[in-house]
């Protein structure tokens, strides 16, 4: 936002109802699409950081001292002002690119799924580890039928946590002309007009509730056995 | 193939065994030699750091020795991969280690399953496990955090004896549970063993628990030297050393008590006659013993006792012995019964007696002092007055 538009929006404030439905109907389609879209950024997004941390976590847990350095410069890709790295890109792979989106935005849920996909693999009870070694399972067995389901909720909370703030984060990249429902937002800004920004706002915060309970329900089918503890007598 | 010089019956055989930890100051293991009998259960015994844990972990090579050989049944360890060798080898830990992931049943198969046996075949051996040790057809669906301590327990036994190995390891393994639940625990297991017939090695640094498992117990110090291989009976009477004197405790003639069994006693027939003898006999029985009381047995079980003033009366009276009033038992005990418990049933029924019944027929008394001489008769070293 530049400083100059400030007054015009709250002048438009003074002019304007929250929502128009009128226009909700009229321009449906333009919504719908930006829906879609947003959705699409977002998946794509979740989909390559989850990659990149799958491979980030595993390099960690097999190499310890890598452990920090691995932190350290996720922590700093965390620290970048987002408006700013859309921006930088944006002349390495044009505007009409979706990576120029999606990079930044993937880098954004490294931290916090490295971690959580770190905490989970480290939080497997050693006796259980030791069993599965001394009933003779193979290394690779025990990580992908033991180790991985156990850190199974570990890693769907760390996918909640990164999903809803990139279906936020998302709004921003409007600046570079994608961002699904933050061009709604932005161009309601630009004109004065309060609808947009509105409808905009409300169904990027509905998308992160909807999809982070959808992502609950998923973990807790994946991990049937969180479901049903309860204490048993002797 | 099995080795001709090792004699069939030693199921583990460990010569010379070293283990030498990276950056210790001195061997976890030095040197160690240990024989296990097929079948039997050899308790490794000790304080911590004594080596009895690394010891075990050899045995399925999670820990790899620096020296010496390790062989089961005649075949070194080492001929074989890690993986293969410990399909072949039951491993039950102190937290048990359950997978929390799968269900009851799934735990059990994790060794079938890993050895490619059939769906059908693999689920018969499991209902036929959870039998085995005791738990309900009914907690294979559930999942190990559903069960008990002792439940879970129980699972981690069964899912060791999947595959039917011929050796168990157990580290521990009732550490976890409460003192009650663990006393079951090790009925459970003597029980199951005369079931399966494992040679099985068992590590804890619970005297109690490796005189109440074992059939052999290995004595463990610091740098894993056995102090003394013994049986527990022979632990307790007597100790090689001051080491495993103090590591033992000062009553071992009691712990003895819960050792031995009535029936390694001579049975003593005491002032008993069967109903039907002569009044003679009945009182040469009581001048013999020199006590006031008269046992009488009725077809070969123990009837009640009787008052010697009254059987006398009778005798005067021209009564029968049937005829004098008897004194409901009130002490009695089966030879399987430990000395213990019958030191016990003494003292408390306020008798100097307790009746043995051999299923149901009369086996003969036994009295405080005969259960003094029982202890003693074995071994001088009790004469220092340490029973």
């Amino acid at each position: 936002m530049t400083p100059g538009s400030l007054p015009s929006v709250l002048l438009a404030e003074a002019t304007n109802p929250i929502i128009r439905w009128e226009w909700v109907v009229e321009e449906w389609d333009q919504i719908w699409q930006a829906i879609v879209e947003h959705i699409t950024l977002t998946m794509l997004a979740m989909v390559l950081g989850l990659i990149v941390s799958a491979f980030l976590a595993a390099i960690a847990l097999r190499y310890r001292w890598t452990m920090t350095p691995i932190t350290a410069t996720t922590s700093l890709i965390y620290t970048l002002p987002s408006v700013a790295l859309f921006a930088l890109l944006a002349p390495v792979f044009g505007n009409l690119s979706r990576w120029t989106a999606v990079l930044p935005l993937a880098g954004y849920t490294l931290l916090i799924l490295v971690t959580n996909i770190v905490a989970g693999f480290q939080a497997v009870p050693p006796a259980v580890r030791d069993a599965a070694d001394g009933m003779g399972m193979s290394r690779a067995r025990r990580v992908w039928t033991v180790d991985l389901p156990l850190a199974v909720p570990f890693i769907i909370t760390g996918i909640r946590i990164a999903t809803v703030s990139t279906v936020g984060m998302v709004t921003v990249a409007a600046i570079i002309g994608q961002g699904g429902l933050g061009r709604l937002i932005f161009s309601g800004l630009r004109r004065a007009f309060w609808t947009p920004m509105t409808v905009g706002a409300s169904l990027s915060i509905i998308l992160a509730l909807v999809v982070d309970a959808v992502i609950l329900v998923i973990g807790l089918w994946l991990a049937p056995w969180q479901r049903r503890r309860k204490s048993a007598s002797s | 193939m099995p080795d001709p010089t090792s004699q069939p019956d030693i199921a583990i055989r460990l010569t010379g065994v070293t283990k030498e930890f990276d950056g210790a100051a001195s061997a976890a293991v030095d040197d160690l030699s240990l024989d296990i009998e097929s079948g039997t259960i050899m308790a490794l015994l000790g304080p911590s750091g004594c080596g009895k844990t690394t010891t075990l972990r050899m045995i399925n090579r999670l820990i790899e020795p620096t020296a010496g050989m390790i062989e089961i049944n005649g075949v070194d360890v080492m001929s074989q991969s890690a993986q293969e060798l410990r399909r072949g080898i039951g491993y039950v830990i102190q937290q048990v280690g359950l997978f929390p992931h799968r269900t009851i049943a799934s735990n059990i198969a994790t060794v079938p399953t890993m050895l490619g046996w059939e769906k059908s075949r693999s689920s018969a051996r499991v209902e036929e496990l959870i039998a085995l040790v005791g738990l309900d057809h009914e907690l294979l669906n559930r999942y190990p955090d559903e069960l008990s301590g002792g439940q879970q327990q129980r699972v981690g036994v069964a899912r060791a004896l999947a595959a039917d190995p011929p050796v168990l390891l157990m580290d521990e393994p009732f550490g976890a549970v409460d003192p009650i639940v663990r006393g079951r625990l090790q009925e459970e297991l003597l029980d199951l063993q005369t079931k399966v017939s494992k040679t099985i090695v068992l590590v804890t640094h619970d005297v109690d628990e490796a005189l109440r498992v074992a059939d052999t117990i290995a004595l463990m110090n610091v740098g894993g030297v056995v102090e003394q291989l013994a049986t527990p009976d022979e632990l307790m009477r007597a100790p090689a050393n001051d080491f495993v004197k103090s590591f033992v405790g000062e009553d071992r003639g009691l712990r003895r008590l819960a050792l031995n069994t009535v029936s390694a006693l001579r049975f003593h027939q005491g002032p008993v006659v069967d109903v039907a003898a002569a009044f003679d006999d009945a009182e040469r029985a009581i001048s013999t013993e020199g006590t006031d009381w008269l046992g009488i047995t009725i077809d070969g079980r123990f009837a009640g006792w009787t008052r010697v003033n009254d059987v006398s009366a009778a005798r005067t009276n021209g009564t029968t012995l049937a005829d004098v009033q008897r004194f409901d038992p009130i002490a009695q005990i089966e030879p399987s019964s430990t000395l213990h418990a019958a030191m016990e049933l003494i003292m408390s029924s306020n008798s100097s007696v307790a009746v043995i019944n051999d299923s149901g027929n009369y086996g003969g008394v036994v009295t405080l002092e005969d259960i003094r001489r029982a202890l003693s008769s074995a071994d001088i070293e009790t004469a220092d007055g340490t029973i």
